[in-house]
């Protein structure tokens, strides 16, 4: 049965839009879907790889802009962006992880977060490429329907979580997991460390980059605020990962699942809608200290728990 | 002329700003240092005191250089209660990841800074003081001077309580039992607790320290800047940036980085424009990774140990 679980949920959701939800579940799932997509990209790089970063809004930034900027200036669909963001981030994340990585542990986490941060205000700041705070806009979507949307991005996530797996199970996935556990040990075995978090970073960040890309293309609409955006982007992918499982595969499916769903429940409730980050914070803060390898990785904890009779 | 003019009125605007960051500066190593954890929530805690002096002033009519002396001490409990009930509970949490307190830290800020904004609003604020508007004018002493220099009244009066501050801090670390034993749980803090530091009540102390500082720096900002609830983040980044100038852990380092960002800062605002100053910030940062990774207190080590 476990065997064919993951092949039981994909036909899931591969037949989910056949039934004909209306537009706004629909909306939901593909946002879940973007999230987990990110969540993927930075899990390979933070779970799995050990390198916390808090500036991932900085590849999904890119990722959108190069859609969108492509469609402003040359008149390109945005959907060449899809194509064509994955050599941009990966020059980026090349230039970005040259930087960073020369940091460890929080003190990475730290420089990616001003990372993210100093892409906001450069796309705030260049009017002529980015057209600033007014942002980009789509003047027209390529479809009304969302179940193409909903394909495409599903088709990404699942690319990127066979691509994750494949990675994982090969030399390199080792070598990642070694350099979390211990860097200096994996150097001193011969891993060129630093080379492989690159690697890592880049994978991380094309794959979020293709988040951003595929935003562009489903919202129609960018600005700085949005995509570079701090707390929208790089705090709840990490909140996606840390409520999901650290270093899982599914993790961040789940993850997303229940931040997507949690944040739809705040904000349509009235009197909630303004305290969503306290919400977010308690959540994160309760997350850390009871299950700190999230929902996937405690989850034999919580089945223990709500195991009925029989004391703990 | 009127170059040299603006590059140093320039010069003093960043070296009175530099001041200040340093104070921030200084509460982010001093926690780095001692509990080898960086504290995200920084900034918000800075917002905190802000708020403080804020109603203070707005309520009962107290200065905000006075509440200074409510401010510090309230950060001090906060902060030591933030590290009795969060962060030491998650220090002994066995998970994958080691960032735990570090992604803990962004959860308290991003509370601190939305409770603030359903409390008070996210309406900007200011405390209009009466000495906010003066200014000391070079020509005010030197009658037939080439140049035409002025001092913000309340810029160089918190820059002299920020500079006391400092000296009151080195004072403390360096001729007190307790801030011996800070420093020494800082530099080993297994030898410190086999030499008889209580290492857990020094990392308490400490972070409490840290939030008080960053506390004092936010009353002094207050009567030059203004304020609203999210404004604690890019102070956050801007300590950290110090705290990598200076070299990691590094009190003398923290001053001195502080003061070279205020300077650069305040140039990128003149010469580049105000939007630019974040990014400049950014620059001077990615520049000291790449050309001295240990930062300031590299160099200064370097001439103790040539000598």
């Amino acid at each position: 049965m476990k065997k064919y679980l993951p092949f039981i949920i994909l036909a899931l959701l591969f037949l989910v839009p056949l039934v004909g939800l209306n537009s706004y579940i629909m909306h939901i799932l593909i946002l879940v879907l973007i999230y987990s997509l990110i969540g993927m990209g930075w899990n390979l790089l933070g779970g799995f790889c050990g390198q916390v970063s808090f500036g991932h809004a900085a590849f999904f930034g890119v990722g959108a802009y190069t859609a969108g900027i492509l469609y402003t200036k040359l008149g390109w669909s945005t959907w060449w962006g899809l194509l064509l963001s994955l050599p941009v981030v990966l020059v980026f994340s090349l230039v970005i992880g040259f930087i960073c990585l020369r940091l460890r542990g929080p003190y990475f986490a730290l420089a990616t977060l001003a990372m993210g941060e100093v892409f906001r205000v450069t796309a705030e700041n260049l009017v002529t490429w980015t057209g600033g705070d007014m942002g980009i806009l789509l003047r027209e979507r390529t479809w009304v329907s969302k179940i193409w949307y909903y394909y495409i991005i599903l088709l990404l996530a699942v690319g990127a979580f066979l691509s994750i797996k494949k990675v994982m199970g090969s030399k390199w996935g080792y070598y990642f997991v070694s350099i979390r556990e211990d860097q200096d040990a994996a150097e001193s075995l011969g891993i060129p460390t630093t080379t492989y978090k690159i690697l890592a970073l880049c994978l991380s960040g094309t794959l979020t980059g293709l988040a951003g890309a595929f935003y562009m293309n489903y919202m129609g609409y960018i600005d700085p605020k949005v995509v570079f955006n701090l707390h929208d982007i790089s705090i709840v992918t990490i909140m996606v990962v840390m409520v999901g499982g650290v270093a899982t595969y599914w993790g961040p499916l789940i993850g997303a699942l229940i931040m997507v769903l949690l944040a739809e429940l705040i904000r349509s409730n009235p009197g909630l809608g303004a305290a969503h980050q306290t919400l977010f914070g308690v959540l994160l803060i309760f997350i850390i200290i009871f299950l700190p390898n999230g929902i996937v990785g405690d989850f034999r904890k919580i089945v223990k728990l709500f195991r009925p009779g029989r004391a703990r | 002329m009127v170059q040299l003019e603006l590059f140093l009125q320039t010069l003093i605007a960043g070296i009175l700003l530099g001041g200040l960051y340093a104070l921030i500066g200084m509460g982010m190593t001093l926690i780095m240092g001692v509990m080898k954890i960086i504290n995200l929530a920084h900034g918000e805690l800075m917002m905190v005191a802000m708020y403080i002096a804020f109603w203070l002033f707005t309520l009962f009519h107290i200065d905000p250089y006075l509440s200074v002396f409510v401010a510090m001490p309230a950060l001090f409990f906060l902060g030591i209660a933030l590290q009795k009930f969060l962060i030491n509970p998650v220090m002994k949490v066995d998970s994958i990841l080691p960032e735990n307190q570090v992604i803990l830290t962004v959860g308290i800020g991003m509370v601190l800074a939305n409770l603030a904004t359903l409390f008070f609003t996210s309406n900007y604020r200011s405390t209009p003081v009466a000495y906010a508007t003066k200014a000391f004018y070079l020509t005010d002493f030197w009658k037939n001077a080439p140049i035409e220099l002025s001092l913000s009244a309340a810029w160089s009066l918190s820059f002299l309580i920020a500079v006391l501050i400092t000296i009151l801090l080195w004072f403390f670390l360096s001729h007190t039992d307790l801030g011996k034993s800070i420093r020494a749980t800082a530099q080993d803090s297994d030898a410190a607790l086999l030499m008889g530091v209580n290492v857990s009540r020094m990392r308490a102390v400490t972070f409490g320290i840290g939030c008080a500082l960053v506390g004092a720096a936010g009353c002094l900002f207050l009567p030059i800047y203004y304020l609203f609830p999210s404004l604690g983040g890019q102070f956050t980044l801007i300590a950290f940036v110090i705290t990598i100038l200076g070299g990691l852990g590094s009190t003398v380092g923290a001053i001195i980085g502080g003061v070279l960002l205020g300077v650069f800062e305040s140039m990128t605002a003149t010469y580049l424009g105000m939007g630019w100053a974040p990014v400049g910030r950014f620059l001077i940062f990615i520049a000291a990774l790449v050309f001295l990774p240990g930062g300031v207190a590299s160099l200064l080590r370097e001439q103790k140990f040539g000598k």
